[in-house]
């Protein structure tokens, strides 16, 4: 199959690319662009560990074809803090231990910048059911909620 | 503050690359001219090969070369710290479904892929034995017939002379005369219980980039244990140990899964084929396919007077560790120390047997053979209580040791406070009031010779700014010791953590470190830095000395400034001072070996104090966990949050194990090598009530008491979730995991029995 050429803008900038068709977001980021703060895990959509958004939606980037960025923004854990000064996330994340190996963080962190877009202070159901497809094998994820908590509330302090 | 750093719960020093995408794992390095080795696995359980066809592989462009058992010419051809062997690549004959045959190298993970389906391989079926009692059948096919090389002295537990039959591994302890003491004992009760095999699904699968450079094998991979990979690599090379660079980054998730040699051989072999640097990063599937944890069959028989003393216990152990050794038979060895629990035994007499089947090898998972004895030994237990009609929190009571009492001869007495452990367990949980029908307490406690084998070094650099730098070969994976050592060094040297940097696991780099395992960094390590840090303060004290024109006796170091009769001067300065300009450095050097306090074994004891409550939906058979305990016996808590982190990451892996985890196999392969299938635990299986409580009594030998944590919180759990769900639904489950299918068909069987007791499944 022949190359495909893309245009998209990957954490605020603009970006061209020709790729193989079958080259999936993932591998795009990874190998294509040295984004290798996006993890891959399970590859089938179950763990969470390579979620990245796609105009503002969580998506699994290794069963994203990177073709189909184009004429989409792409945001990666690497473009979450847009300066030296941390995401509230990312503090929230610190602050309440809510990382040990940290190979699933950068899914979780972006799944949760997904749900507080859309919910301000969620419940700890909204939250349960909003990583039911987040696997971390090494917190017992209690931390991780109060890290959402946490999180919502520095982002509603801000407001 | 300084030098106040040890027990507080300072934030973790890679927190922030860890949540910024900076951290870099194994699988983030890249070297220019990189190839990628993709594993073509064998499609059968037990055969000869007659013949590998590699030209419609090497035809697909991108493909550099495929590699073959017959191609390690020259080459020492497998690996295994205890008894190599394992094959780096079939030689001649495949023992398991999916076992690696040959290696195809592109110029991309594509190529490689690509290629890979294109390897034919032809085979000659042999009969397969695919449990232990297959295996140890009169006649049974053999699936290993020939001596392997043994590993060293200190690995003596694991090692047993082999006779040419499939039992890969066999450990005996025991003392007294059990069947007298069965004789006279009020009751015996005897069960039997299944441990299924798992998967520690550590989320960064196996990988490993490998490169000759200048006749020096350089790695960089997952590995736990970089300093026994490179034992292995440097004997299937036949280099010098100076010639073989293992370094592990972060890794993502261990859990014993990562411990010893998987994939470098691999890599290295592609790298040493090609001439170009190559690396093997499996999937999940893969690595599945690469190591699991052992399943179980346990029979245990339990003696008790009426007052409920124990008066001899029997176990028999059975282990199906798959087609090659690894660390199966140390794991086995540690189930047989551990199956028993904490208890005064006068007669006891335990067997392990574990055998070769036609399985995925398995190898080290977190708790090591505890999980699996404890299920046994605890459940047993409680089964006896009952039949007793005695409270089994007072059962344990009446058998635990007491601090400094040995309950294995010979090793060391105990060094925690066992009942008061479980008085806490017992008391958040509200034991003893009635539970309301279809929910059930469980409480279980379990004591892991752990530490391993106490060889650490560690290395302190001051440096001429006045930071220092602690330079260990342990890996970082998770558990938090690059922040827990770091606070040991800022608290030996009185400075702020901030000027203290860990550099770690790189066997060119940092000094000697046996192992990443049997939760010994902060003791035994720790020590190591703790001594280090003291050395090099010594040697500040005698550069004081000269620079003050005093005595030696007259120095003191504190908070970072060195201090004679008249003046002090910071660290930097006397530094910069002794060595004239803004340079040098003063190095410290720490060594950790068995002797002193650490002469006896083990180190210390991993206590596991856990207890659960649980609700049973009578019309699925799904468990809830309402409400789960652990208590986290450390001796002292460097870092009170990365405790609490550890006890209930472990906790949580149990409750998959009692709930959800099994790898299954149908025939000769395994049927949910996945994430799908394979279930972990999930947010939404959180338990809404759970009590980490961390108890100090500096009754450890590590720095300020402490002693290790992070398996202890794991191993007692399936026991303590069976015992309660047993109380729940009124029979006994002999089974894991607690699936709502075994569970509902449980609650069955006890409707169709009709009987008023805790039954028998």
């Amino acid at each position: 199959m022949t190359d495909v050429t893309l245009t998209t803008q990957i954490n605020g900038r603009p970006q061209t690319a020709t790729i193989a068709p079958r080259l999936s977001l993932a591998e795009f980021l990874r190998d294509g662009l040295g984004l290798t703060g996006t993890k891959l895990s399970c590859e089938m959509q179950v763990c969470g560990a390579c979620t990245v958004l796609v105009d503002g939606l969580p998506v699994s980037s290794c069963n994203y074809l990177a073709a189909d960025v184009d004429g989409r923004e792409v945001l990666t854990i690497e473009g979450l803090a847009t300066g030296p000064e941390l995401h509230p996330i990312q503090k929230a994340f610190i602050d309440k231990f809510a990382m040990q190996c940290g190979y699933c963080t950068p899914g979780f962190v972006m799944m949760t910048k997904a749900l507080l877009d859309e919910v301000a202070d969620p419940s700890t159901d909204e939250i349960a059911d909003h990583f039911e497809a987040n696997i971390c094998r090494c917190t017992g994820y209690q931390p991780i909620v109060a890290a959402v908590r946490e999180a919502a509330s520095l982002i509603r302090e801000d407001r | 503050m300084k030098g106040v750093s040890a027990g507080n719960a300072v934030p973790r020093v890679d927190a922030r690359d860890k949540v910024t995408g900076a951290a870099r794992f194994a699988i983030d390095f890249s070297t220019a001219g990189m190839l990628h080795g993709k594993v073509v696995r064998s499609t059968r359980a037990h055969a000869t090969i007659r013949a590998i066809s590699k030209d419609a592989a090497l035809a697909v462009p991108g493909v550099a070369a495929v590699v073959t058992g017959s191609d390690l010419e020259g080459l020492f051809p497998r690996f295994g710290h205890v008894v190599a062997d394992h094959p780096i690549l079939a030689l001649g004959r495949v023992r398991y479904f999916g076992e690696p045959v040959a290696l195809v190298i592109g110029t991309s993970p594509h190529a490689a892929a690509d290629g890979g389906e294109k390897v034919e391989i032809s085979y000659d079926d042999l009969p397969t034995v695919m449990t232990p009692h297959e295996a140890m059948a009169d006649g049974a096919p053999l699936l290993h017939d020939e001596e392997y090389a043994q590993g060293d002295r200190s690995f003596a537990e694991a090692r047993s002379e082999r006779k040419l039959s499939n039992l890969a591994h066999e450990a005996i302890l025991g003392w007294g005369d059990v069947d007298s003491a069965f004789q006279e004992a009020a009751v015996v009760v005897e069960s039997q219980v299944h441990f299924p095999m798992l998967y520690a699904y550590a989320m960064e699968p196996y990988n490993a980039v490998a490169a000759f450079d200048d006749g020096t094998l350089e790695i960089v991979s997952t590995a736990q244990h970089p300093f026994q990979v490179r034992d292995d690599l440097a004997r299937v090379f036949g280099l010098p140990l100076n010639r073989v660079r293992v370094r592990s980054p972060l890794l993502g998730g261990g859990y014993g899964s990562k411990s010893y040699t998987k994939v470098e051989p691999l890599a290295a072999v592609g790298a040493w084929a090609t001439g170009q640097p190559v690396r093997v990063a499996l999937d999940v599937e893969e690595s599945i396919l690469t190591t699991r944890a052992d399943s179980a069959t346990i029979d245990v028989r339990t003696g008790l007077d009426k007052e409920g003393r124990i008066l001899a216990r029997d176990f028999d152990i059975l282990f199906n560790t798959g087609a090659y050794v690894d660390n199966g038979s140390l794991v086995l060895a540690k189930a047989v120390h551990r199956c028993m629990g904490p208890y005064r035994i006068p007669n006891l007499r335990v067997r392990g047997r574990a055998f070769y089947t036609n399985t995925v090898p398995s190898s080290s998972y977190r708790g090591f053979g505890a999980p699996q004895g404890t299920f046994a030994g605890e459940t047993n237990l409680d089964r006896a209580a009952d039949k007793l009609g005695l409270d089994p929190a007072e059962v344990r009571r009446r058998n635990l040791v007491r601090p400094g009492e040995r309950h294995l001869p010979g090793k060391r007495g105990m060094d925690a406070d066992l009942i008061a452990d479980l008085d806490i367990v017992v008391e958040k949980l509200g034991w003893g009031q009635e539970s309301p029908p279809g929910r059930g307490i469980g409480f279980a406690c379990s004591a892991s010779d752990a530490g391993a084998f106490p060889v650490s070094t560690a290395t302190v650099r001051l440096l001429a700014d006045g930071s220092v730098m602690v330079l260990t070969g342990s890996t970082e994976m998770g558990q938090g010791s690059r922040t827990a050592l770091a606070q040991i060094a800022a608290t030996e040297l009185g400075i702020d953590l901030d000027r203290v940097r860990v550099v770690q696991s790189d066997t060119f780099g940092t000094p000697y470190e046996r192992t990443t395992g049997a939760s010994r960094t902060t003791t035994l390590t720790g020590l190591a830095v703790q001594r280090a840090c003291r050395e090099a303060l010594r040697q500040l004290e005698e550069i004081g000395a000269e620079l003050m024109e005093c005595r030696i006796e007259e120095v003191k170091t504190a908070e970072g400034v060195v201090a004679g009769p008249d003046r002090e001067i910071g660290f930097d300065v006397a530094v910069q001072d002794w060595f004239g300009g803004r340079q040098g450095e003063v190095v410290g050097h720490g060594v950790v070996r068995r002797a002193g306090e650490l002469e006896e074994l083990p180190p210390f004891w991993e206590i596991g104090m856990v207890g659960v409550d649980v609700s049973v939906d009578r019309d699925s058979g799904r468990v809830t966990v309402e409400h789960l305990v652990t208590v986290g016996d450390v001796g002292y808590a460097i870092n009170p949050a990365l405790v609490e982190g550890q006890d209930l990451g472990a906790a949580t892996q149990g409750l998959g194990m009692a709930l959800y985890e099994q790898l299954i196999y149908d025939g000769p392969q395994l049927v949910n090598p996945n994430i799908v299938e394979y279930r972990v635990p999930r947010m939404v299986d959180m338990p809404s009530q759970i009590d980490c409580v961390i108890v100090e009594r500096s009754d450890g030998v590590g720095p300020y008491g402490a002693k290790g944590g992070g398996e202890g919180s794991l191993n007692p759990v399936a026991a303590a979730v069976t015992s309660a769900v047993a109380r729940a639904i009124g029979i006994w489950p002999d089974r894991l995991p607690l699936t709502p299918e075994a569970v509902w068909e449980l609650m069955n069987k006890r409707e169709e029995s009709d009987g008023d007791e805790v039954t028998d499944a």
